[in-house]
């Protein structure tokens, strides 16, 4: 059952194969089956979830079902869920219970969905490996010496083992691609506004875009439908309707444009991974696509920039986390001083702290002009880069996700530049706004590869159709960890 | 106090005014003062995860408000920045503030100063930016608590330019600007509750030094008494430290209003880096044309306009004008009154100024407050026009409308005050005082003047104070000459 898209487990329900509770009771059996080695769930929520599914059994019974009426789903441990822990990965919030749904928690319980539990993740987001969870690592169903990737590894671990037939993620710099990228899993970041971040912890405002990690496009498309739309209460979503994604899926790609920047196939990328993307425009080309070589010249500045963007914010972001209110407080402070410096020192990690550091440094009276400042005019011309590409004919934009397959733990961990350097191909869409997906494209010595779509703003669904066209046609995205497919 | 010779302060002063929206500014909590703690604090004023600022448009459109009413150009766009800094009263770790664009720049304030002179005033900004929360001590042992229903009220900050040269000017600025913001409906200025709360930045300098001295910000002065004593403290005492060959530190200062002396707080050395930036939250606040016309035409007239409106359309005195001008109640209390009992707006100004104002006083009662209202005053006013009670008789009916004794009308047919016109009743109470009082009409015949009083106050004594003092002034004179 574990294998079903999400369009086969919804026409189960409706043919009454099975019912939601028994499909939520095989997935919550399959997570205390395998989740002690992946560590992908950092709370599962058995009571609720057989709420939900007999709830959703209810509303199936009464036809009243919708595409994900039944269907269970993991939430990344960032959106807050009311009344279920949400610890954002961090000691910080271990014991922290919202009062409040995310407006997409919200959005999917109204669909219908069972949410399973809550999933691991970098603390705070923050993080490339998931080795910075203060719940520990996330192991990669396909080869548990090395990482899932991060931020959302547990999003991925889950899905790329069964363990949800989808969840949602979070995307600041690539923490939905890569993960997914490395797991071989579909995962889309949509255009910035596109999804409410009511309710999500902040990690960068300006960057943060929740989305989802898949086994498919067609299943990314289902869920992303219900995600998206304007919230009012988040004043960056966009008041915009949102396009018929799932619908959009069955038109012929061809004729496209698909640009290919020449700075994403310089060197850096491994030989391996180079050859699996070459593929995949070989593919794309039998559907009649077009490609044509572009150029985004700023886009080897986006590293750097991002790492004086997103520390500033989330510097800021994090400021709340004082141990006044909630969240971690020091025992036994003497003054406002220490239990300041104390709480915070003993509830964030190291990379955290780092990041906060770094963040606080850049906005500093007197290096704020040199650096965040400057880094946001650069920003600027990343996304003029994207703009003009757009303007001048180009649909989509093709490339590398990642810079070679999933590394071993422990590899990057005391080199904070070589980890930040992995998000080399996927931070520009997030320091422009545009949306962006990973998918598979084969596996390079038994690890799973895979290529990044970007996508003009809100364009959303040519992108989910190009690759429901790929994935028409090919079968990488369709193959499982050998321990996890039966 | 006497300014030394040869030094002059220079003072510009900072005012946090509250703006008396339904809701806080970036949440839809209610702002009411006095409510138990907490109970006005969401999840969004708690600084919780995940939670984001909404911009409530009232806020804007109060402080576009005050923009125009004070000359000053209104941002086309301005944007909200976060300043940083910890203490338990601010849920976020920072304050959303406006920071290099605010919504409202380069506007001015006139100001009368003692000698009648108008002095004009630079107001270089006004921004937008949320309330802390407040820490409260007492009743804990050992610990502070933290109330956060203040926390996100909205707050325009007010910056002037420093024009201000003496502490009475600064009180002068102080009170005008209180008594626009509570005349444009913006602020509800109760400076007790904190609503309208003014930072003082004071130096000195020798006449004719071409550079300011160093400025000491005093804080969270809210009185206009305590201004004023504040930087006249401040004053003497940077002039003393220089004069004994000291230097002054750029630092923030406490006012103390049991002593009148001020305090060091920090100094610019200890003070926070604020680490400025642009909320990534929230959208730049945008101003249309369309939309700063049609606040522009949907504002009230501003006290002096309607100062110089008193003076030319009532006939009033400057003196009267400005009175009936102080509150836009006020003003409309008398507007009302002179509209409702068609008497001569001079007599109306007079009674509301002096009669009604002086009563209100005495029971610590503003206008909003009155016992009586404009329509019930207007009342008594139109019997004294029409010649049913004179004005004397008006002060006992007002008295006894005062005590709650009923309407003007119903108090004259109770106490039967109505004025005695009927020439022969007059007269007839003339001739007794005259019958009663030979000795004296023989005097007054012989030229003591001065008796003419006595018999004026006998007569009127006989009509129990109602006849109308015309007539009786008329047929006295006319029964005395005999």
């Amino acid at each position: 059952m574990h294998k079903h898209s999400i369009a086969e487990l919804a026409a189960g329900l409706r043919d009454k194969k099975f019912s939601s509770r028994e499909l939520t009771e095989a997935y919550l059996k399959r997570i205390a089956a395998h989740d002690g080695a992946l560590n992908s769930y950092v709370t599962v929520t058995p009571e609720r979830a057989l709420a939900q599914a007999d709830a959703a059994d209810a509303v199936i019974a009464a036809g009243n079902a919708g595409p994900l009426t039944g269907i269970p789903l993991g939430q990344k441990d960032i959106f807050c869920t009311k009344g279920v822990r949400t610890a954002c990965g961090s000691k910080m919030l271990d014991k922290f219970i919202a009062p409040y749904d995310a407006t997409i928690v919200e959005k999917l319980d109204a669909a219908g969905m069972v949410m399973l539990g809550k999933l691991n993740m970098d603390e705070f987001a923050m993080g490339s490996s998931n080795e910075t969870s203060f719940y520990g690592p996330v192991k990669n169903p396909w080869d548990p010496t090395r990482v899932p990737g991060g931020s959302s590894g547990g999003s991925v671990a889950c899905v790329a083992a069964g363990l949800a037939p989808i969840a949602t993620a979070t995307d600041t710099g690539g923490s939905i691609r890569q993960p997914a990228a490395l797991t071989n899993l579909t995962g889309i970041k949509p255009t910035y506004g596109r999804v409410s971040r009511y309710g999500m912890i902040a990690f960068a405002s300006s960057l943060d875009q929740a989305g989802v990690v898949a086994r498919s496009a067609e299943d990314a498309a289902y869920v992303m439908q219900a995600m998206s739309g304007f919230d009012p209460k988040d004043s960056t979503s966009v008041d915009r309707p949102v396009d018929d994604l799932v619908s959009g899926l069955g038109q012929s790609i061809k004729g496209l444009t698909i640009g290919l920047p020449k700075e994403y196939f310089a060197d850096g990328m491994a030989a391996g991974v180079r050859a699996r993307v070459e593929q995949a425009i070989a593919e794309l080309t039998k559907l009649g696509v077009n490609f044509r070589e572009i150029s985004l010249p700023n886009s080897p500045l986006s590293v750097p920039t991002y790492y004086v963007v997103a520390p500033a914010e989330a510097s800021s972001n994090l400021a709340r986390f004082d141990g006044v209110r909630y969240g971690h407080r020091a025992e036994g402070a003497k003054s406002l001083e220490e239990l300041y410096k104390r709480s915070r020192g003993e509830g964030f990690g190291t990379e955290v702290q780092r990041r906060i550091m770094v963040g606080t440094y850049v906005l500093s009276h007197g290096y704020y002009d040199a650096y965040y400042l400057q880094a946001q005019k650069v920003r600027r011309l990343i996304y003029d880069d994207f703009k003009r590409a757009y303007a001048d004919g180009i649909d989509l934009i093709l490339g590398p996700t990642t810079t070679d397959v999933a590394f071993k733990f422990g590899q990057n961990s005391d080199d904070p530049v070589a980890m930040y350097l992995n998000d080399i191909y996927t931070i520009a869409a997030n320091l422009a706004g545009i949306p962006a997906m990973s998918l598979p494209c084969g596996l390079v010595d038994g690890l799973p590869t895979g290529f990044q779509l970007m996508g003009n703003f809100f364009a959303e669904a040519r992108m989910l159709n190009v690759a429901h066209q790929y994935q028409q046609v090919t079968d990488f995205h369709t193959q499982w960890p050998t321990e996890y497919a039966s | 106090m006497i300014m030394p010779a040869g030094w002059e302060a220079v003072i510009g002063l900072e005012v946090h005014c509250q703006l008396s929206t339904q809701s806080k500014i970036f949440s839809g909590s209610a702002i009411a003062y006095g409510a138990e703690p907490n109970t006005q604090a969401s999840p969004i004023d708690l600084g919780m995860p995940g939670m984001l600022p909404v911009l409530n448009v009232d806020a804007v459109k109060k402080a576009v408000t005050f923009g125009l009413s004070v000359s000053a150009k209104i941002a086309a766009r301005s944007v909200f920045a976060r300043k940083h800094y910890f203490y338990p009263d601010l849920p976020k770790g920072y304050q959303i503030s406006q920071y290099e664009l605010p919504i409202v720049y380069e506007g001015l304030l006139d100001i009368e100063l003692d000698d009648g002179s108008v002095k004009r005033i630079g107001i270089t900004r006004a921004h937008l930016e949320e309330d802390a929360g407040k820490s409260v001590h007492e009743g804990f042992q050992k610990s502070s608590g933290i109330d956060l229903n203040r926390a996100g009220t909205p707050l325009i900050e007010i910056v002037s330019e420093p024009d201000l040269r003496t502490a009475q000017e600064a009180v002068a600025y102080l009170k005008k600007l209180h008594q626009l913001v509570v005349y444009l409906g913006i602020c509800d200025g109760n400076m007790q509750e904190g609503s309208f709360r003014c930072d003082a930045n004071v130096s000195v300098r020798k006449i004719g030094a071409p550079k300011f001295g160093t400025r000491t910000e005093t804080k969270n002065v809210n009185s206009f008494r305590y201004v004023e004593k504040a930087i006249e403290y401040e004053i003497e005492r940077q002039i003393e430290v220089i004069e004994a060959g000291g230097s002054i530190r750029q630092e923030t200062r406490l006012f103390n209003p049991d002593t009148g002396e001020t305090k060091a707080m920090r100094s610019k050395e200890d003070a926070n880096d604020y680490r400025y930036f642009p909320d990534p939250d929230l959208l730049p606040v945008v101003c249309t044309d369309e939309y700063i016309d049609a606040i522009r035409a949907s504002l009230p007239e501003l006290p002096e306009a309607k100062r110089a409106r008193f003076v030319t359309a009532f006939g009033l005195s400057d003196y009267d004008a400005k009175t009936l001008t102080s509150s836009r109640e006020l003003a409309a209390y008398y507007e009302a009154v002179v509209a409702a009992s068609g008497a001569e707006p001079k007599l109306c100004a007079n009674w509301v100024a002096t009669d009604l104002l002086g009563a209100l006083n005495k029971m610590s009662k503003g206008i909003e407050e009155s016992p009586i209202s404009a329509e019930a005053f207007a009342a008594l006013l139109k019997r004294i026009a029409d010649k049913t009670i004179n004005g004397k008789i008006a002060k006992d009916v007002f008295e006894a409308m005062v005590a709650g004794e009923g309407t003007a009308d119903e108090i004259i047919q109770a106490k039967g005050l109505v004025q005695v016109t009927d020439e022969s009743a007059i007269i007839a109470a003339i001739d007794d005082v005259i019958a009663k009082n030979p000795q004296q009409v023989a005097d007054y015949r012989a030229g003591r003047d001065k008796l003419y009083g006595f018999f004026v106050g006998q007569a009127m004594k006989a009509t129990q104070g109602k006849a109308n003092p015309d007539a009786l002034n008329r047929l006295l004179k006319e029964r005395l000459a005999g």
